[in-house]
């Protein structure tokens, strides 16, 4: 049915226009007068940096955001979605980032959920089955969602987009979550919908992967269309410039002669408490003063327990844990601290701060002990409020001062006091998790350059990140965190796309659990 | 002492209308939480809904007005929970906790001058046949229509989970709000309606409880009522089939304390009330122990406001 | 269609009318009731809000009662406010009131007539332990197996009423009480009672103990590693954990801090204003004080105010009664509704409403 529709309609013709569209949220404009054109049949790249208003602009066309002002159009009529339903209705699907999909409930229940017509649960049966079968989307039905992997997780999605035939299918950073053996997979699956007819908004910020796939992009940055170009004809470099808008200088990092051994972990296991949580699996591990270890891996994979483990949230259920020599297995996150364990979460809102408070009373979350600002219990304000003064200045984190609430940051400012606020107390080893997660280009590149500094200066660094291009940028030893699993560390300097694809495959086995 | 005194198929009997208005009220309750909304106003809602049929009992004559009225009542009081956990996005525990007092005092300011009446009889329902059963007939087939309703909703909700798209729908909302809005599922909406449905529900149960459990109107006479069908679905781990079996079995411990309390045993009475609060604390206590070590049941976005995107 | 949309930091001003306007709201609506029952409403705020306070023919004896009304209620909605910042809900106050009065009450009675200097504060310290013991079944219970405090503290409420009513006709019945239910008058029993220490004003030494426990409160909420912690655990749940913060900890810290509060509350109503233990000592002071704790916003000093402010509610309520028959239940559905237009009202200090409709075309 996806031929005929080609076949009915002109080649190369608008599908989709959007006209000057703007959406305003309190203090920012998040779409200032955008306009697009979607081709029939092409996938096109809407590209930009976080908080350059991709996601509002495609929340828009999927109705799940009314815009302040501005035109649609959906082959030449007006489309004003009133909701997602109404949009899927007419022919727009779409495929979350972060996934819209419900853990406990199995994956036909997950599909079913994305129906907006009747249907009878066999006939709906069958009609998954061929969809996926068509595609090579593999799925099986009665299985938990909260068990599966990213990349299942992301096939159900599209299966349950496909099912509704839609004549345009909007991707929200698709590839972010995927190894690089499922990312060509879901290419082919692209290329194949669009050569059926099928309009692809296929949005991203990584370059490479845009100029192998689209033949159209459009660029926004701070809420505005900056750009229109064919991505195949320009270099990344081209690209990223007029992404960015100004240019900044690139981590550098110099050689540093790794020191003695700082931490130690010995075959250390955790069983999760949560449900769908990760179990760790015998993780043995020696870093070294000055050196930078890199921890890849897709989602999902442990790197939030793997954190818990080296900040004393979590205690492991077996092994061993040395600081320094001293054993730490079993000591809390206060008692890390003071001997020179740091570390910074992903999550950066909730985990690493909390939103309601100030950056003041921030400080006070992992600096208290260390940075003396509390005697017998009782907390010196005055001093927290300084600290935290300095950390703004010295990671220039812009903010209107101490006494804003953390969630009046910007993702990126708040990651650089987040981070700051650990680098500020000399950490003899310092473990970090997703570094620069939704973090714009240039503040990207100062919190790299921060922990090469502090790698210079002597400390131990874990940087857990799925950011591949940034491990091997700054990294000296990669490991692979799969399934709980940690792998051998291997030099960075010898690593290449294939053995790295195969790092982060290898022991796929053991995802399932 | 004597418990020949005391029809063991008659015992059975009252044992489930004992449970009945807890059964409900928890069922309603079932409901609400599954959309994620915990509603702590239980209690008020009971005891609203309690007076509202039993005024309007007095007033018409009529059990049966009596009963819409309960569950009319129940369903308007729980209206205000909905607004404001629902519209002004207030904390669903306080919110909770208000709508039982405002519940309370408005149950003993209209129910004033009702004190000390006796309210029209509610006929019991002989199912043919069936009711004729030796032992057995007693026991489950001489009720009233609300107690058959009971079962019969307690199916009808097991049935909505596992087998209607609806059902599913409200465990989708109360799993992940955020992927229900995602998809185009109105939250709001949604959880507004599954707290109209419960505190229907919880009416219903408050209603069962002054014109046919007791039947007459006195002040606070839910008595923790509410608060044990809270327990109750934590008890059930919100399965409607568990909820049935545990509100039997409360029901049982409320009539067997009471049967005692009548035979004069030697055991103190305060003893003997304080007994059904012990044993649900115990339950509360045996459950969670269970639960601790990992389970699936509770609704993940349980008691957590939906903000939107 | 009206349209909230968040704020960036919380407006400060709303913050402090919020509860203003609540209150402004539940006089409408609370005058409305009672239109509808056939009083004049007017009057009736009136009675209720200003008499007590100002009028020549009540004041004097109202203003006393208002002192002491609500220093029980501001006590025990101390206590309870820690936990609710903390997401620990101790809603069984009544209950650790009840039993702070009975061991209190007992270590009292027990040594009637003995007089001594030593009875009284040992009563003090057997009114905390009762109220804190009782709150420590719920908080064993949630840090050992996770059960939920809301329903086993409010459990524990009517199994300490069945315990009250056990004394009441039992253990501490007075044994010159020719059979009546309830124990001896402590108030009258030098060494046990807690009287009037400023003639005409109803200050006991519980009021003072809650005007202290404000002062402290605010500091220890302001300026202790510990205050700091319950905001996290509150506002952060895993900022707290990654900080480090014990939540066990947190939890023995709330539950015993409100239940000691609520026990010695308990302690000097009944050597003081009650005077005896009987079946009907409490009065809900452990459940107004959950809407005095929200009212004053979990804030120590705005409790204060708070409790004022429902004292006025009780004794203004008295008066309505006495004076145009408006029933008690009224003033509970009265302090229900403020409960609630107080939590709709608080969605203002952190959003914006605006009346806005999308622009289409």
């Amino acid at each position: 049915m996806l031929l005929e529709m080609a076949a009915t309609s002109l080649k190369n013709s608008s599908v989709m226009r959007v006209i000057g569209v703007t959406k305003e949220y309190p203090g920012v404009l998040a779409n200032d007068s955008v306009s697009l054109d979607l081709e029939r049949g092409t996938i096109q790249a809407l590209l930009g940096e976080n908080g350059a208003g991709k996601s509002t602009l495609v929340k828009i066309i999927y109705g799940l955001v009314k815009p302040d002002s501005g035109q649609m159009l959906l082959n030449d009529r007006d489309f004003h979605p009133k909701g997602p339903q109404d949009a899927r209705s007419k022919g727009v699907g779409m495929v979350f980032q972060h996934f819209s999909l419900f853990d406990a409930l199995n994956v036909f229940e997950n599909i079913a959920l994305g129906m907006d017509e009747a249907f009878q649960k066999t006939h709906l049966r069958s009609r998954i089955n061929s969809v996926s079968e068509e595609y090579g989307l593999s799925i099986s039905l009665d299985k938990i969602v909260g068990n599966l992997s990213a990349g299942e997780r992301q096939r159900i999605e599209i299966v349950r987009c496909l099912l509704q035939n839609p004549e345009i299918m909007i991707m929200d950073e698709p590839t972010s979550v995927l190894t690089p053996g499922e990312v060509s997979d879901l290419f082919v699956v692209l290329r194949k919908l669009a050569s059926q007819g099928m309009s692809i908004l296929y949005i991203s910020h990584k370059l490479e992967e845009i100029r192998s796939l689209c033949s159209k992009a459009t660029i926004m940055r701070h809420g505005t269309v900056v750009d229109t170009c064919d991505p195949r004809k320009l270099s990344a470099g081209k690209i990223a410039e007029s992404m960015v808008g100004n240019s900044f200088s690139n981590p550098k990092k110099s050689k540093i002669k790794a020191g003695k051994v700082l931490l130690e972990l010995n075959n250390v296991s955790l069983k999760s408490k949560r449900t769908f949580g990760v179990p760790i699996k015998d993780i043995s591990l020696r870093l070294h003063a000055g050196e930078i270890i890199g921890v890849g891996g897709v989602a999902g994979n442990g790197q939030d327990e793997f954190l818990g483990l080296m900040s004393g949230e979590l205690s492991p259920t077996k092994g061993t844990l040395f600081l320094d020599g001293q054993d730490v297995t079993y000591l809390g996150p206060v008692e890390r601290r003071k001997k020179g364990l740091l570390s910074a979460p992903e999550e950066r809102l909730g985990h690493a701060a909390a939103p309601e408070m100030t950056l003041t009373e921030n400080t006070l979350i992992t600096a208290e002990h260390r940075m003396d600002l509390s005697k017998n219990g009782v907390i010196n304000y005055s001093k927290a409020r300084s600290l935290s003064e300095k950390i703004i200045n010295s990671l220039d984190v812009r903010t209107s001062g101490a006494g804003s609430l953390a969630k009046s940051l910007s993702g990126g400012n708040l990651q650089k006091f987040v981070i700051g606020r650990e680098l500020i107390q000399n950490p003899k080893i310092f473990v970090v998790n997703q570094p620069t997660w939704g973090v714009d280009a240039a503040a990207a590149a100062s919190i790299r350059q921060r922990i090469l500094d502090l790698a210079k200066d002597g400390a131990a660094i874990v940087v857990i990140s799925q950011d591949l291009d940034e491990l091997l940028q700054i990294s000296d030893v990669f490991c692979a965190l799969v399934g709980g699993q940690l792998s051998k560390p291997t030099d960075t300097k010898k690593l290449n796309p294939k053995t790295l694809g195969l790092l982060l495959t290898s022991s796929d086995a053991g995802k399932a659990v | 002492m004597d418990l020949g005194d005391i029809k063991i198929s008659l015992l059975l009997a009252s044992l489930i209308v004992a449970a009945t208005p807890i059964l409900l009220a928890a069922l309603g309750e079932l409901i609400v939480e599954k959309t994620g909304v915990l509603n702590l106003g239980v209690e008020g809602m009971m005891i609203f809904g309690a007076i509202a049929g039993f005024i309007a009992t007095i007033e018409t004559g009529s059990p049966w007005v009596g009963f819409l009225f309960s569950i009319l009542g129940g369903a308007a009081i729980a209206f205000i929970f909905a607004l404001v956990t629902q519209i002004f996005r207030a904390n669903q525990v306080a919110s909770g906790l208000a709508l039982t007092l405002f519940g309370l005092g408005l149950s003993s300011l209209l129910g004033h001058s009702y004190t000390g009446i006796k309210p029209a009889a509610f006929s019991d329902l002989h199912i043919p046949i069936l009711s004729e059963i030796p032992i057995l007939g007693v026991i489950l087939f001489q009720h009233d229509p609300i107690i058959y309703f009971s079962i019969l909703a307690v199916a009808a909700v097991y049935f909505l989970f596992r087998n209607f798209r609806l059902g599913l729908i409200l465990k989708a909302v109360g799993e992940n709000h955020d992927s229900a809005h995602a998809l185009g599922y109105n939250v709001i909406l949604i959880r507004f309606g599954a707290i109209l449905v419960g505190g229907a529900f919880a009416g219903l149960g408050g209603g069962y409880l002054s014109l046919v459990r007791v039947p007459q109107w006195t002040e606070g006479m839910t008595a923790g009522a509410g608060w044990i069908a809270l327990a109750l679905v934590v008890f059930a781990s919100w399965q409607p089939f568990r909820l049935l079996i545990g509100a039997y079995i409360f029901g049982g411990v409320t009539l067997l304390q009471l049967n005692l309390q009548a035979l004069g045993l030697e055991i103190n009475v305060a003893l003997l009330s304080m007994s059904p609060y012990l044993v649900t604390i115990g339950v509360l206590v045996f459950m969670s122990a269970r639960r601790s070590r990992g389970s699936l049941e509770a609704p993940r976005s349980l008691g957590k406001t939906f903000f939107g995107l | 269609m009206l349209r909230f949309e968040p704020r960036k930091n919380r407006s400060k001003f709303l913050e402090i009318s919020a509860p203003i306007i609540a209150v402004i709201m539940t006089m409408i609506f609370g005058g409305l009731l009672f239109y509808l029952m056939g009083k004049n409403p007017f009057e009736a705020i009136k009675l209720i809000f200003w008499d007590p306070v100002m009028s020549p023919t009540f004041a004097e004896y109202s203003r006393p009662q208002l002192v002491v009304k609500a220093a029980p209620l501001i006590l025990i909605a101390l206590g309870l406010s820690f936990g609710f910042r903390a997401n620990i809900w101790n809603i069984g106050a009544e209950g650790q009131y009840i039993m702070g009065a009975l061991a209190s009450g007992s270590i009292g009675l027990a040594l009637y007539p003995l007089q001594a200097w030593y009875i009284f504060p040992l009563m003090i310290i057997g009114g905390i332990l009762g109220g804190l013991i009782w709150a420590m079944i719920p908080a064993i219970l949630k840090i050992k197996f996770n059960t939920n405090e809301i329903l086993v503290s409010l459990m524990l409420v009517y199994v300490a009423e069945q315990i009250l009513a056990l004394a009441s006709v039992g253990f501490l019945r007075n044994p010159e009480g020719l059979g009546f239910p309830g124990s001896r008058d402590l108030s009258k029993y030098s060494s046990a009672a807690n009287p009037e220490l400023i003639s005409g004003t109803g200050i006991h030494l519980g009021v003072i103990s809650a005007f202290l426990g404000v002062i402290l409160l605010t500091y220890f909420l302001s300026y202790h590693r510990t205050g700091f912690h319950i905001k996290l655990i509150g506002q952060a749940p895993r900022a707290a954990n990654f900080a480090g913060v014990d939540l066990r900890y947190i939890i023995i810290f709330c539950l015993g801090l409100s239940g000691g509060l609520a026990g010695v509350a308990g302690m000097f109503e009944l050597t003081g204003p009650a005077g005896l233990i009987n079946i009907d000592f409490n009065v809900g002071y452990g459940f107004t004080a959950i809407i005095v704790a929200f009212l004053g916003r979990l804030n120590p000093v705005g409790i204060l105010l708070a409790g004022l402010l429902m004292s006025l509610t009780y004794v203004g309520g008295e008066l309505a009664q006495f004076m145009m028959n408006i029933p008690a239940a009224a003033i509970q559905v009265f302090q229900g509704m403020l409960l609630f237009f107080l939590l709709s009202t608080d969605l203002l200090v952190t959003y914006k409403i605006s009346v806005k409709t999308p622009i289409r075309k």
